[in-house]
């Protein structure tokens, strides 16, 4: 059963229509062929690309769709639902779009934007560093100013997209200043001196590439500098708290096809002739399932709601990241048990869902951090 | 720069179950989930890639009962310009010789048509012979079953599909053209064309504003009409054949035996 959504307009209803035939058609037939052997979807997200949803939530003046995040979120969700890698990588490549739509010059976003947004151009986000993860502010790649230009040198860590990219958005060290040392460059993937590393071989999202990215002496022009320096740190931190929400999403989407097997597999299995559906030790597993879902989907929506209207989200946002990877978690196991054998084997899809679920508690802000984001917004209040 | 009408159909999904009503054996159009039928899709990719390469106006003509106007916003959305919508209660229950004469007279309210562009047949009626009656009608020649289309000034070649082989044919415009499942892969629209689609303009008309009297369509005076209708009958269990090591020889013996081999 797919999710019923209360949707806030017709448009929003046509959206999730095209999103639905798009994943079903073109996406979830794909998605463990693709998986299996390691395989990147470049194709499917310039599918995404033609039909106008790499940009939804920024401005139509460059090509986005001026959409809410409370609709935005839902195609996320739907996406992820049928192949998690794509849903991943749509909104990993929307945060790295946010740095230029917020804080670029609009000469900066009459120049690039049109093609990250509109176009089928795939961004990366590159924060994280082998000793700066949840220390992002303990990042060490180093960018001089050069005349023109920023020479930029060190290694990004854990970067989705590494090597499938388009651009990277990258954050730099411009000064020895702690955390205020930190500047954004809008880097292009075919700048002299950037290489990616071989990915790294994951246990999940394995149709989704990760990989170091290494800048030796790359040269990099400074009309690409976002922002003034010094604001890379909280740029991508406020990039963070909008691209939690996506994770959110994501998971929710997981956790949602992961109950829809497990459901459809009760039905049908039959043991001491009658299918397993009917007993309550299944009943109550996958009604707890449906439970945990749909609280995580109205945990994402609400704080997609409070960002939509402008009002603080990052303590919501922070909840959502938190309750919704725990929940994919804690389904998509469930979903293993209820197939038993067959869910332990990869004849079904519920094993690699379990195994994709496990990320989404440890990327973009383990839910560790997300537990100190928490607590220190109660602690402000 | 062709001005170019594509014939689409709203039709029940062929994923669902579909069936005929029980009092006069039309197609009970509540009983599935209605799209636009897929092999439309393909007249309507056909149109916007001629009109992408040479310019032009693409306008989308349907006849159906007013919830058509999905199929129809489908194709607006896929990028159609504009569309005609024959929407009318005496249309109910027509063959395929009323539709046609519906279809022409549609397309005479567009001006100065250099083609048509229909499905080779609607996964739903199936009669496969509307391009055909329509170019009849209007009196342009025929291209039916195109797997290819090439304009090139006034002339339109087309390459036909036949179970024997590629026929190539050439006529002048204006055209009648039926496209086959081979003919393109069908764009998805994209989310700024369903928006662009609701300010399409759809003119929607009556059989009397093309001058046709309500009399003369419908199930009461159709040429033809469903007598009788039976759901296909399930497939019946095939035979199975353990392998022992002369599978082979058996499926060989089998195929002898039922005189295929």
């Amino acid at each position: 059963m797919p999710a019923d959504r209360l949707l806030p307009d017709t448009d929003a209803e046509d959206l999730l229509k095209l999103v639905r035939e798009i994943a079903r058609e073109e996406l979830a037939p794909d998605a463990a062929k693709h998986e299996e052997a390691g395989q990147f979807p470049r194709e499917q997200f310039r599918l995404l690309g033609r039909s106008g949803l790499l940009g939804l939530p920024y401005a139509e003046r460059w090509g986005g769709a001026d959409l809410s995040y409370e609709v935005y979120l839902q195609v996320v969700e739907e996406i992820a639902a049928a192949w998690m890698s794509v849903g991943v990588g749509l909104s990993v490549h929307t945060m790295s779009c946010w740095a230029l739509a917020q804080h670029g010059t609009d000469e900066q976003r009459d120049r690039f934007l049109p093609d990250m947004l509109g176009g089928d151009l795939l961004g990366a986000y590159a924060l994280s560093e082998t000793h700066a993860g949840s220390d992002a502010a303990a990042l060490s790649t180093r960018a001089r100013r050069d005349g023109a230009e920023y020479t930029v040198s060190g290694t990004k860590a854990w970067i989705t997209h590494g090597g499938e990219a388009d651009f990277y958005t990258t954050m730099v060290r411009t000064s020895d200043d702690g955390p205020r040392g930190i500047s954004c460059l809008l880097v292009d993937a075919a700048t002299p001196g950037l290489t990616a590393a071989p990915p790294e071989r994951k246990m999940g999202l394995t149709g989704s590439t990760t990989a170091q990215v290494v800048f030796d002496g790359a040269r990099v022009p400074a009309d690409r500098l976002i922002g003034a320096e010094g604001d890379g740190l909280r740029f991508a931190l406020d990039a963070l708290n909008s691209g939690r929400l996506g994770i959110a999403a994501c998971a929710v989407g997981l956790a949602q096809a992961a109950l829809d097997e497990a459901v459809a597999y009760a039905k049908q299995r039959s043991q001491f002739d009658r299918a397993i559906v009917d007993f309550q030790g299944v009943e109550f597993l996958l009604a707890d399932m449906a439970a945990a879902v749909e609280s995580a989907r109205a945990t994402y929506l609400e704080a997609a709601r409070r960002r939509d209207r402008g009002l603080p989200f990052v303590r919501q946002a922070s909840i959502a990241k938190l309750v919704a990877t725990d929940a994919a978690m804690k389904v998509t196991t469930d979903a293993v048990q209820v197939l038993g054998g067959a869910g332990y084997t990869r004849d079904f899809p519920v094993e690699r869902f379990m195994r994709e679920a496990k990320v989404t508690q440890i990327f973009e802000g383990t839910n560790q951090i997300q537990r100190v984001v928490i607590a220190r917004q109660l602690k402000r209040s | 720069m062709p001005n170019i009408v594509v014939l689409v159909k709203q039709v029940p999904d062929t994923y669902s179950e579909r069936r005929l009503s029980d009092s006069d054996h039309t197609l009970d159009r509540d009983s599935a989930d209605a799209v636009l039928d897929e092999i439309n899709e393909r007249a309507v990719e056909e149109a916007l890639l001629i009109k992408e390469a040479q310019g032009g106006e693409v306008t989308v003509l349907s006849v159906g009962p007013d919830r058509a106007t999905e199929a129809i916003r489908k194709a607006l959305s896929m990028g159609a310009d504009k569309a005609v919508h024959v929407s009318d209660p005496a249309l109910h229950g027509s063959c395929v010789i009323q539709t046609s004469k519906v279809i022409a007279a549609a397309v005479g309210k567009v001006d100065g048509v250099d083609l048509v562009i229909a499905g080779n047949e609607a996964t739903d009626g199936r009669s496969g012979a509307v391009p055909a009656i329509l170019a009849e009608l209007l009196g342009y020649p025929q291209l039916t079953h195109a797997r290819k289309v090439v304009i090139e000034g006034t002339t339109i070649k087309v390459t036909r599909e036949t179970d024997e082989g590629l026929t190539h044919l050439e006529a002048s415009l204006p055209a009648v053209v039926s496209v086959g499942e081979k003919i393109n892969e069908p764009r998805y629209p994209s989310f700024k064309g369903i928006m662009a689609a609701k300010k399409k303009p759809v003119e929607t008309l009556t059989v009397a504003d093309l001058g046709i009297d309500a009399g003369e369509v419908g199930l009461a005076s159709a040429t033809s009409t469903v007598v009788e209708a039976a759901p296909k009958p399930p497939r019946a269990a095939g035979q199975k054949v353990e392998d022992e090591g002369d599978g082979g020889a058996k499926i060989a013996e089998y195929l002898v035996g039922q005189k295929l081999i």
